[in-house]
């Protein structure tokens, strides 16, 4: 399931926020400090997570504070799940 | 009202009690600020200025969060009679090695006396402040509380400022923006602000909802010193909580019962595509008299996008309005939709491009739908100019010039670019653009700046930082914007010769394409993704040598742009 969550947002940052579909994330790449997803794109992300996963994230909640990687941002997901 | 040192200190006088601003950030209370709170808070800063040495004249570089403490900074520096410069600060995205030194080369041009900033930064501006440096002072913001006591006339014999004095400096983003102050008189605020206030039809029932950064002059002019120098309420967002939540713009105007509001042309894309249903709940934009689009290239699909997700909560046709500005003229040059609706002229794409002349569309034709920008506001001339300088008839384009009584004093310590910056009197704009039954259209630019999400990014800044990339040839880089229908700014691209020889197969190419997106994103003021890296000898060439913007910016178009 993990490993299912991951896939999808690093599919939909890579091809849609990135721009470059054979983009490989790591999960511990750091996403925010590094300047590869910025403020605007969190917007974005939010809405993909919540129409993909079923689940309630408001667009504040996405920021350096609550993620920086996509490990972070998928046990974030599944502790809504 | 000769001053607006003066205009300030009559508000306060008049009506201390009244509305200024009302605050609201998510990380603060809201809070509501009367002309009395607002002088009392700025008089603590001025005083501070005053203590520490710093002259009236001198320049006082504001780098603070967005805040109650950078109003009373910027309002305390004017007070005082010196000179504030709101710069942003560090971001999260942004690399503090490349902030440094853009606040490096301000410095080096601009020579403040004194920064203002906040206790988290104090060390990153100390840092940057070499011996020998004009900064004599670093005052920090949790060290200035509010001034109890208060003489008005304390303040206007000891700063006697004269309306001609420069009152503050304005600048855009990069290491090139940061080195061309607009510096801006009493006499030229107030000149514009009166002009506008009359384009807008301002009266005492207008409430102004801002989410705009007060770096910039869009948010600077429009979105904070008109309402407060006009007794007009403000109700003031933050710009990192809106881009986080565009939907609290809206709750604003539906609470606070706005009527006037300017956004950058992608903030109606971004609102229209990006707020989810459930953040709509109990919105009603009735109140909504005039949005202003404004800052960046507009498009006619942007109104239509935003008037279709929002008719539904009360939008009306009307209220989208366009305006035209530059922080050479303080702000507005023009003004569009507030007597009438904005006026949509329907021209022929081929005509436009080919022979350089608006004509009306005629069947069969592509079209292009141009929103008009309005007249010129009644204190602005504005004339379209021929390659030679002479002016051109109606419909035929050219290069826009403005002539006012709210133009600038300068750039800042730049008399070189100051003096190439008029022709007769004359501001050269930059801007393409044409007049046509009185009103103007603007359809591209002349230079090659890139304006993003409103701001202005210069595209050398950006060519130096993917430079400096290990495999990229130094100097064989081009950088430039194409426009998005979709988001409704302009893209960023950037296109680099590289050393490599085999160029099908080196594992290099990834690593110098993501450096480059990396060093762009965390230089600048935007977010890179599009890079195309390419051999030696691709790029276009002038027959000085230097790359040609324009011709690469063709050649991406035609040859190498996907999707």
């Amino acid at each position: 399931m993990t490993t299912e969550i991951m896939q999808t947002i690093s599919t939909y940052i890579a091809t849609q926020i990135l721009k470059q579909p054979k983009r490989m994330l790591l999960p511990d790449d750091p996403l925010i400090s590094n300047g590869l997803i910025d403020s605007f794109c969190l917007v974005d992300l939010s809405l993909f997570i919540e129409k993909t996963f079923n689940v309630y994230i408001d667009n504040t909640e996405l920021n350096r504070e609550t993620f920086d990687t996509l490990t972070q941002l998928t046990n974030l997901i599944q502790s809504r799940m | 009202m000769s001053t607006v040192t003066q205009k300030l200190l009559q508000l306060y006088e008049m009506a201390p009690q009244s509305t200024a601003v009302r605050l609201l950030c998510s990380q603060e209370p809201e809070r509501v600020i009367s002309y009395s709170r607002l002088i009392h808070g700025s008089a603590g800063y001025a005083t501070a200025l005053q203590n520490a040495g710093i002259k009236p004249g001198e320049v006082v570089i504001l780098i603070l969060q967005h805040g109650e403490n950078l109003l009373y900074a910027f309002f305390g520096s004017i007070l005082h009679g010196s000179i504030p410069a709101i710069m942003p600060f560090l971001t999260e995205k942004l690399s503090p090695e490349q902030y440094k030194r853009s606040l490096s080369a301000l410095f080096e041009i601009t020579t403040p006396a004194a920064v203002v900033t906040y206790p988290k930064f104090l060390s990153e501006v100390q840092q940057t402040i070499k011996p020998g440096r004009s900064v004599r002072v670093v005052l920090v913001s949790n060290q200035i509380s509010p001034q109890s006591e208060i003489n008005a006339s304390h303040f206007e014999s000891r700063i006697n400022r004269s309306p001609e004095d420069i009152v503050l400096l304005q600048h855009s983003s990069g290491t090139t923006g940061l080195q061309k102050g607009v510096a801006l008189s009493h006499t030229a605020i107030l000149n514009q602000l009166e002009a506008y206030s009359r384009a807008l039809n301002l009266d005492s029932s207008d409430v102004v909802v801002s989410w705009l950064p007060l770096y910039h002059d869009m948010g600077l002019i429009a979105g904070f010193l008109l309402p407060i120098l006009s007794n007009i309420p403000l109700v003031l967002l933050s710009p990192f909580d809106w881009v986080r939540a565009p939907h609290m713009l809206l709750h604003a105007v539906t609470n606070y019962k706005g009527t006037l509001s300017w956004l950058p042309n992608f903030a109606y894309n971004f609102c229209a595509q990006k707020i989810r249903p459930r953040d709509l709940e109990g919105v009603d934009l009735s109140t909504w008299r005039a949005v202003s689009n404004c800052s960046e290239p507009m498009y006619w699909k942007s109104h239509q996008m935003f008037l279709d997700r929002f008719t539904p909560y009360g939008l009306r046709s009307s209220a989208l309005t366009t305006c035209y500005a530059m922080a050479e003229n303080v702000f507005a040059v023009s003004q569009g939709g507030i007597t009438e609706p904005v006026r949509v002229d329907k021209i022929s794409h081929r005509g436009l491009l080919v022979d350089r002349i608006a004509t009306p569309v005629k069947t069969g034709e592509e079209m292009i739908n141009m929103l008009s920008a309005g007249r010129p506001i009644d204190n602005t001339h504005v004339r379209i100019l021929n390659q030679h300088h002479s002016e051109v008839g109606d419909r035929q384009l050219g290069e826009i010039a403005i002539s006012s009584d709210c133009m600038l004093t300068g750039y800042y310590n730049r008399p070189d670019l100051s003096s190439k910056a008029f022709h007769q009197g004359w501001y050269l704009t930059g801007d393409l653009g044409y007049i046509a039954q009185g009103e103007i259209y603007v359809t591209g630019r002349k230079k090659d700046l890139i304006i993003v999400g409103g701001k202005n990014i210069y595209p050398q800044d950006l060519e130096n930082l993917a430079s400096e990339v290990n495999g990229v040839h130094p100097g064989r880089v081009v950088a430039f914007g194409v426009p998005n229908e979709a988001t409704g700014t302009e893209d960023v691209v950037i296109i680099a010769e590289v050393d490599i020889t085999d160029f099908e197969d080196s594992p290099d190419l990834d690593r110098i394409s993501d450096e480059i997106r990396m060093r762009v994103t965390r230089g600048s003021d935007i977010a890179l993704r599009l890079v195309k890296l390419v051999k030696r000898g691709w790029l276009i060439k002038t027959s000085s040598g230097k790359i040609a913007r324009s011709s690469n910016r063709e050649r991406y178009l035609t040859e190498l742009k996907v999707g």
